[in-house]
């Protein structure tokens, strides 16, 4: 049967069928913000500033961006070696020659080599490269990571899988002001004869963050 | 030569875009990046005051003393002019 009746389905608590807790409801006041941010939301459609329809547009908007934006610039980097030059040269420019609307973000790409590891970070809030990699991870926020990756970037990296050699240099950059990130990793061996659009699915999130590297072919 | 500088040890209450963690910390500037609006009085709306704002590359020995975790690994941040001073 599609819809199996248990003994208690009615309440939801406990366990589900599959072996989950039920996710509780939200039956609770507003925060603060919550009624500030509906109350200025409301001011805006009644005095004609903004549209529902334009709101749900931009949400869709921000919601659309993902970390293909940003791997398929890094793909074109590894292809393109006039293109790499001019990535590092002035990132903003470069994603929008590839058509990617990033409006006026002043971006800055940081290359990893065979001995430098760039790892990025906001220590006083969470400036992401939103425009390119879309809405920053949970983790990338967190007390735990803002503090941590600026003092002991080697062991919060040991922690995402990636041991690099003391030889290596690391590379904290902490997003301070007005600019913005990303971390042009070094192209996996082996994927001579890829093409761009395959090299672009070996670019993880946490490898233009700094804390991963890209996917081995295979 | 690359351009000595020390962020002022200085703890001024507001919006201020300098961590504390970098506060009288020598580092040298990695590059220079335009005029930017100073947030601490953009953050009131006061009338807008541009500042140069550059990167600074420390060491993490510098940061952090016999505690780093790599002496000669680096962190960069981005600083005011007005944050700087001149160290030798």
């Amino acid at each position: 049967m599609p819809h199996d009746h248990h003994e208690d389905d009615f309440h939801h608590s406990g366990m589900s069928p599959s072996g989950h807790p039920y996710r509780e409801d939200d039956d609770r006041p507003l925060t603060y913000w919550q009624t500030m941010e509906i109350a200025m939301r409301e001011i805006l459609i009644e005095k004609g500033i903004l549209t529902p329809a334009e709101i749900a547009r931009q949400i869709d908007e921000m919601d659309s961006r993902s970390p293909a934006n940003g791997a398929a610039v890094v793909a074109r980097a590894w292809v393109d070696p006039d293109f790499r030059h001019r990535l590092l040269n002035d990132a903003s420019e470069a994603s929008r020659e590839m058509g990617f609307d990033i409006g006026p973000l002043r971006l800055i790409a940081l290359e990893n080599t065979a001995d430098t590891h760039n790892i990025i970070v906001c220590t006083l809030c969470s400036c992401y490269p939103r425009n390119l990699l879309g809405l920053p991870p949970d983790w990338y926020k967190s007390r735990a990571y803002r503090s941590r990756v600026v003092r002991e970037p080697r062991k919060v990296l040991a922690e995402f899988g990636v041991t690099l050699p003391d030889s290596t240099t690391i590379r904290v950059h902490d997003s301070t002001a007005d600019m913005r990130y990303i971390v042009l990793p070094r192209r996996p061996d082996g994927t001579e004869s890829m093409s761009e659009t395959e090299l672009a699915a070996l670019v993880t999130r946490d490898s233009m963050i700094g804390v991963g590297l890209p996917k081995s072919p295979d | 030569m690359p351009e000595l500088v020390r962020v002022k040890s200085m703890m001024p209450p507001g919006h201020v875009r300098t961590p504390a963690y970098l506060r009288g910390k020598c580092g040298i500037i990695e590059r220079a990046l335009g005029e930017f609006a100073n947030p601490e009085r953009a953050a009131y709306r006061l009338e807008k005051e541009m500042q140069p704002l550059v990167r600074v590359r420390f060491t993490m020995a510098e940061i952090w003393g016999d505690a780093a975790e790599n002496p000669d690994d680096t962190l960069d941040a981005e600083i005011y002019a007005h944050w700087l001073e001149k160290a030798d």
